[in-house]
């Protein structure tokens, strides 16, 4: 990298890359070229820089220059203006929504500052494909450290002491399930990575898979070490292609440097890695469902014990981790235990990623400390909520989390404290809902999710959830009872004490959070038949302004259901009872006398009646 | 054990001899260079019944769906019942059974899209495209599908045509992305 004096970093994530990324990268490349700087100015296409909301983004090193939101053709201004005369591109600049002032210096911005980057470390700073870059970067040096100098009882121990902790949701202690794994005896064990990532609105291990790859392999390589296994497995989801493509570059490149395969670095350990494919279900996220997945059968759960540690994969032991936990592994071992265990709280240790996104301004991928408060994450890091809007709930844990409100904004966020507070960490999704969102919708939403994700082994997640999900139905159309809001407390506590797996054992987390933190929004709808966001177009009313009505009968006659009484130039009444909501004659209003509104018009249906 | 298909031979248009790698004889309604091409695709996989969910991949990769008589094919190159291939293609939302248009929408229906509005853009293109979700419109040209986060949650709600990413899709701008595929 040394004799280039300058580099721009393009980010290749798919966010960025969706937004025509990598024409930006071809355009920065081609024009660099044609100035003939191509020896000076090094052009890179990196991982993610977490920083979606503004992508795509270029970042310009040594100055640390941060621009946001670059197009094709701000590739020959970036070049002319920066580059060559060194003065940066104002209208690029990310501009502080506070200050409104340019931020130079991607250091100074609101989204970084608060954040600790560990298992992201090298996103958005190395090219993923060129495995000198990671190297560069300290990449197999744990591994060699490890081999070299460690037993693998010392190495299990290094990670017990650290404190890690699964990243995938359930919080196991990795250094405890290593050593579980290594203490039985078995001809060949597995190692497996978990990259089936399903929870929708998270994608941090897509993340590290596109931008870091071989932390992951390396990690996968010290665990196999461990626990005594030659062979890993990565089981990656088919939607993403181009982590995919990344990985199996990084596994070819890993091999030609005797990084992976047979005696690794000289030593007579071997280990070597293979991908399986995911097909789109959730439950796989699950590692007895994805162990039977990697068999070619259907991903169902099963019972536990055994444990994949006593008989996983073709009935061996096998040690499933996540990506997350994964990435965090050769940094412990550099760094050593007592560096990690420093960072977070008492029981939680480390950082974790989160995937903010929904209504906040800063729409990305985080890392933050154990620790952190929510209001911290949501304000300072987030910017705030979009358009100004009221805060009105963060759902955390996927759609198997729960909803937490205003009350735990200062609760610092660790395994312990959100479970405490009714949802949970899950992988690390974060979403954002503002006032304008009905909770029950949400809820209904999540169930939805699960509905279709159940595998359907068990019955209380495959009825249960069924039964969940068409009360919730029948509430935001207006036709729920109290007797529903007990019902769904109850089968909701049954399906979580009695179903099979943890998907059936956290499904009704969004009905039950949301029960007992919004109460109020479930009885408005249920006996004010009404929605105060709007959002369910049930409870939604079209009311005829007596004031601007002129009585002209187009209404009246376009009205499928006959709700719409008259006469000629008289004021027109919408009869709510019979009003199917089509909105036909809000459409066929020349004098905008037809308004939609949520709160049901008890005067029209009296003057109707 | 004997398989034969008992569907009358004059509806079809093919009719193949398949012998599986179980050596038994099946009829399938497929051309020839089909069923070979499924079972090179076997072959490369070693006919490791482990290695269904990847045949599988690969199968709908060429052929763009996986109906019954494709998987039959399957089965029998796996020494699997077929309804074990069935039970994996169904369980599975990747795969489907039915031929994807020929530009496949899929709107994103993850959480972060869905809080953006999602549900008014599915809605929207329901109502253009006159199909439902899953269905493939009579001429072939569009299908409309549901995905679970594509990741790009920054730019939600996410549209996909074909490979091709939409942000930021707003009700209103789902003509004009049908537009751009009509011509």
């Amino acid at each position: 990298m040394s004799q280039y004096k300058m580099h721009v970093l393009v980010c290749a994530g798919t966010g960025c890359h969706s937004s025509e990324s990598n024409l930006v990268y071809e355009m920065l490349r081609d024009e660099v070229e044609r100035k003939g700087l191509g020896r000076e100015v090094q052009i890179i296409s990196t991982g993610c820089f977490g920083f979606c909301e503004k992508g795509p983004i270029v970042k310009i090193l040594p100055d640390n220059t941060f621009y946001t939101q670059v197009k094709p053709s701000d590739a020959r201004e970036i070049v002319d203006e920066h580059v060559i005369k060194g003065r940066s591109v104002h209208r690029l600049l990310y501009t502080d929504p506070e200050t409104m002032e340019h931020v130079l210096d991607s250091k100074h911005m609101g989204f970084y500052k608060k954040q600790l980057r560990i298992a992201l470390r090298n996103c958005g700073t190395i090219d993923p494909e060129n495995i000198d870059e990671s190297i560069a970067r300290n990449a197999y040096q744990a591994l060699g450290r490890v081999l070299t100098e460690y037993s693998p009882q010392d190495t299990i121990e290094i990670i017990k002491r650290s404190g890690l902790r699964g990243r995938g949701g359930a919080g196991f202690p990795t250094g405890l399930k290593w050593e579980i794994a290594g203490r039985n005896e078995a001809d060949q064990k597995y190692v497996v990575c978990n990259a089936d990532e399903g929870d929708p609105g998270a994608f941090m291990d897509r993340s590290i898979l596109e931008g870091d790859p071989h932390s992951v392999l390396e990690a996968m390589a010290i665990c196999g070490y461990c626990i005594g296994a030659t062979k890993g497995l990565v089981y990656i989801r088919a939607e993403y292609p181009l982590a995919i493509r990344r990985l199996k570059t990084a596994i070819a490149q890993a091999r030609d440097y005797g990084l992976l395969g047979e005696n690794i670095l000289g030593t007579s350990f071997s280990f070597d890695v293979s991908m399986k494919y995911g097909a789109g279900a959730f439950v796989c996220g699950e590692e007895t469902a994805l162990i039977h997945s990697m068999e070619g059968k259907r991903g169902e759960p099963s019972n536990k014990p055994p444990f994949p540690a006593q008989s996983g994969y073709l009935g061996k032991p096998t040690n499933v981790n996540n990506v997350e936990t994964l990435a965090n592994v050769p940094v412990i071992i550099l760094k050593g235990a007592d560096w990690f265990s420093a960072i977070g709280t008492e029981k939680s240790k480390g950082t974790k990623v989160f995937a903010l996104a929904g209504k906040i301004n800063n729409v990305g991928l985080i890392e933050v400390p154990m620790g952190i408060t929510l209001r911290e994450i949501i304000y300072e890091i987030g910017g705030g909520i979009k358009n100004g809007k009221k805060f009105k709930a963060v759902q955390t844990g996927g759609p198997s989390g729960g909803c937490l409100t205003e009350e735990h904004l200062d609760t610092p966020i660790d395994y312990e404290s959100l479970t405490a507070a009714g949802s949970m960490m899950g992988s690390g999704g974060m979403i954002v809902l503002d006032e304008d969102d009905c909770m029950v919708s949400v809820a209904k939403f999540f169930l939805g999710f699960t509905v279709e994700e159940s595998c359907g082994k068990c019955a209380p997640c495959r009825i249960g959830n069924k039964r969940l999900h068409e009360t919730l139905t029948k509430i935001t159309e207006g036709k729920g009872t109290q007797e529903d809001i007990e019902k769904l407390r109850n089968l909701g506590s049954v399906i979580k004490d009695t179903s099979l797996c943890g998907l059936g054992q956290t499904s009704p987390n969004p009905v039950l959070s949301t029960l007992d933190n919004f109460m109020d929004e479930y009885l408005e709808h249920v006996h004010e038949k009404k929605c105060r966001s709007g959002q369910c177009r049930s409870l939604l009313y079209y009311v005829i302004s007596a004031d601007d009505c002129i009585g002209c009968m187009a209404c009246k006659r376009v009205c499928p259901t006959h709700a719409i009484s008259g006469e000629k130039k008289e004021v027109h009444v919408i009869n709510q009872e019979i009003c199917i909501k089509c909105g036909a004659c809000m459409e066929k209003c020349q004098f905008d006398a037809i308004s939609l509104l949520n709160d049901y018009p008890r005067v029209a249906v009296a003057i109707n009646n | 054990m004997n398989q034969k298909l008992s569907i009358a031979p004059e509806v079809f248009t093919y009719m193949e001899k398949v012998t599986g790698a179980d050596g038994v004889e099946v009829i399938v309604n497929l051309p020839k260079e089909k069923i070979e091409k499924i079972n090179d695709i076997c072959h490369s996989f070693d006919n490791d019944p482990r290695e269904l969910i990847n045949v599988l991949h690969e199968t709908q990769h060429t052929f763009g769906y996986l109906p019954a008589e494709v998987q039959d094919v399957i089965a029998h190159n796996l020494t699997l019942p077929v309804a074990h291939v069935y039970g994996v293609v169904t369980f599975y939302s990747f795969f489907t059974m039915i031929p994807k248009g020929e530009h496949p929408i899929s709107v994103c229906t993850g959480t972060a899209c869905y809080v953006r509005g999602a549900e008014k853009v599915l809605d929207e293109f329901r109502k253009e495209l006159d199909i439902k979700v899953g269905e493939t419109t009579p001429d072939g040209r569009f299908s409309i599908n549901c995905l679970r986060c594509v990741g790009a949650c920054g730019l939600a709600p996410v549209v996909l045509v074909g490979e091709k990413v939409y942000g930021r899709v707003s009700p209103d701008g789902v003509k004009s992305i049908l537009e751009e595929y009509k011509k």
